[in-house]
């Protein structure tokens, strides 16, 4: 099989994140809940992970940093937790269902929500956010990179739009966490959401949100913590006001494997060994009679992503033709990116994407960029 | 039973503080450890950290110095 549809989840995981999830498995208590060896192991091994990414993030502290199952909890923690019936928030055309969803019921609930258009090539208007403010903008909410076209948000341009007008900056990092340079304090961003799984290289069931110094948020759920057990409401206190329940600790001991690789062989190699990858697939396919290439790529910066599709063929035929025939492993259909696919004119067929990781390869590329000329010759 | 000696006791807001702490502690080569907060202490987190009491000066300025997040210190008998 080659893998490429890192953009769901990245396979394979780098090495020695599978062995710590098993030894976590094998030897860790519940974090927070009692002194004794096994509990403190797994305590301990939580609390690297938040100093890691505290600093991986330009977060302010490893108590700012709050975990979740996913980056789909972490951005309803962020959304339900900042914004009420009085408010409004700015999206953008980029957004996910993990960001539109949670919108959305806010938005029935009484909160306002407008959305920075996208144009046909997916490229975000950026004078719209001045053009959207209101006197009663409290949250911008953004992509970093998006999952449909791999095109990467200005973050400095958003973080001091953001400054200048006293909102707060909420970004959505589950495709770029890690290979991409992130500072909240530098950029000016208040929340980042993150997940374990993708561009981080660890687990499913990890994931979370680095919250900015002075910003409040409101816990999505409230339960047992192992602190203040006689408290009726949950505590204030980062990183548990935003942590009902028991922690994946199991999860998160394979996340900080990951992130010593991330670390060991450096964020920027493996940025530009995937960016590399998938230019040079998108090099190989662009030109090809019938094949349609989304995105701007134009952008110096990219996330691995490319999505296409061959005319006279719908994307989820396609990409099981490449699974079937060729073992090549991509996603079809619609992205969770409803507000994009309309923006780039692909509600109806949606698209196949590619997406490749630290562990793809020229060969894989290449034999992956033959199949969809195949496909697309016979298609013709 | 272990003979009780007066011991410096910490306590911290969440599990986080306490591992705060305890990572500073061993940095600096502070003795102590982490134990069940007693019943005579009421605390938020579950854990403190249980010191020698001569160790008290020292980890009030490692708070301080450290800006570790702290609920109280306290002297008791452990």
């Amino acid at each position: 099989m080659i893998y490429l549809d890192n953009a769901a989840t990245t396979r394979p995981k780098p090495p020695g994140v599978t062995q710590a999830v098993l030894e976590a498995m094998e030897g860790f208590g519940n974090c927070g809940r009692g002194t004794h060896a096994d509990a403190l192991s797994a305590a301990r091994t939580v609390y690297a992970v938040r100093a890691k990414i505290a600093s991986l993030l330009g977060g302010p502290a490893p108590d700012r940093v709050c975990f979740t199952i996913n980056a789909t909890q972490a951005l309803n923690t962020a959304l339900y937790g900042l914004l009420g019936p009085a408010d409004h928030a700015i999206a953008t055309d980029w957004d996910h269902n993990s960001v539109l969803r949670p919108l959305y019921r806010l938005r029935a609930a009484g909160t306002e929500v407008d959305f920075v258009p996208a144009d046909r090539q997916g490229r975000l208007d950026y004078e719209a956010f001045e053009r959207l403010l209101r006197p009663n903008t409290k949250v911008v909410v953004c992509t970093h990179g998006s999952n449909l076209t791999g095109n990467v948000l200005d973050v400095e341009r958003v973080g001091a739009f953001c400054r200048d007008h006293g909102l707060l900056f909420v970004l959505d990092a589950s495709q770029t966490a890690g290979p991409f340079p992130i500072d909240m304090e530098r950029q000016h961003i208040d929340v980042v959401c993150f997940t374990g799984h993708k561009s981080l290289l660890g687990p499913q069931g990890t994931g979370g949100l680095c919250v900015g110094t002075g910003v409040e948020i409101r816990p999505l759920l409230v339960g047992g913590t192992g602190v203040h057990s006689y408290s009726e409401t949950q505590p204030m206190d980062y990183p548990t006001r935003l942590e009902a329940g028991t922690l994946n600790s199991h999860g998160l001991a394979g996340l900080s494997a990951a992130l010593d690789y991330g670390a060991e062989v450096g964020w920027d190699t493996i940025r530009r060994h995937e960016a590399g990858l998938s230019r040079r697939f998108y090099e190989a396919v662009r030109d090809i009679p019938g094949v349609t290439v989304y995105g701007d790529w134009s952008a110096p910066e990219r996330a691995p992503i490319v999505s296409l599709n061959i005319d006279g063929m719908d994307s989820g035929e396609v990409s099981d033709e490449l699974s079937q025939r060729f073992g090549i492993a991509t996603r079809p259909g619609a992205h969770c990116a409803p507000r994009l696919h309309r923006a780039l004119g692909t509600t109806e067929r949606g698209a196949v994407r590619f997406s490749w990781c630290w562990a793809s390869t020229e060969e894989e590329t290449d034999e992956a960029a033959r199949a969809v000329a195949v496909l697309a010759r016979e298609a013709r | 039973m272990r003979e009780k000696t007066e011991k410096c006791v910490v306590t911290f807001p969440t599990t986080s503080a306490s591992m705060a702490m305890e990572a500073a502690c061993r940095e600096e080569n502070v003795p102590g450890r982490l134990i069940p907060v007693p019943r005579a202490i009421s605390a938020g987190c579950g854990m403190c950290w249980a010191a020698p009491k001569e160790c008290r000066s020292t980890l009030e300025e490692l708070v301080i110095r450290r800006k570790l997040m702290i609920d109280g210190i306290y002297a008791i008998l452990l």
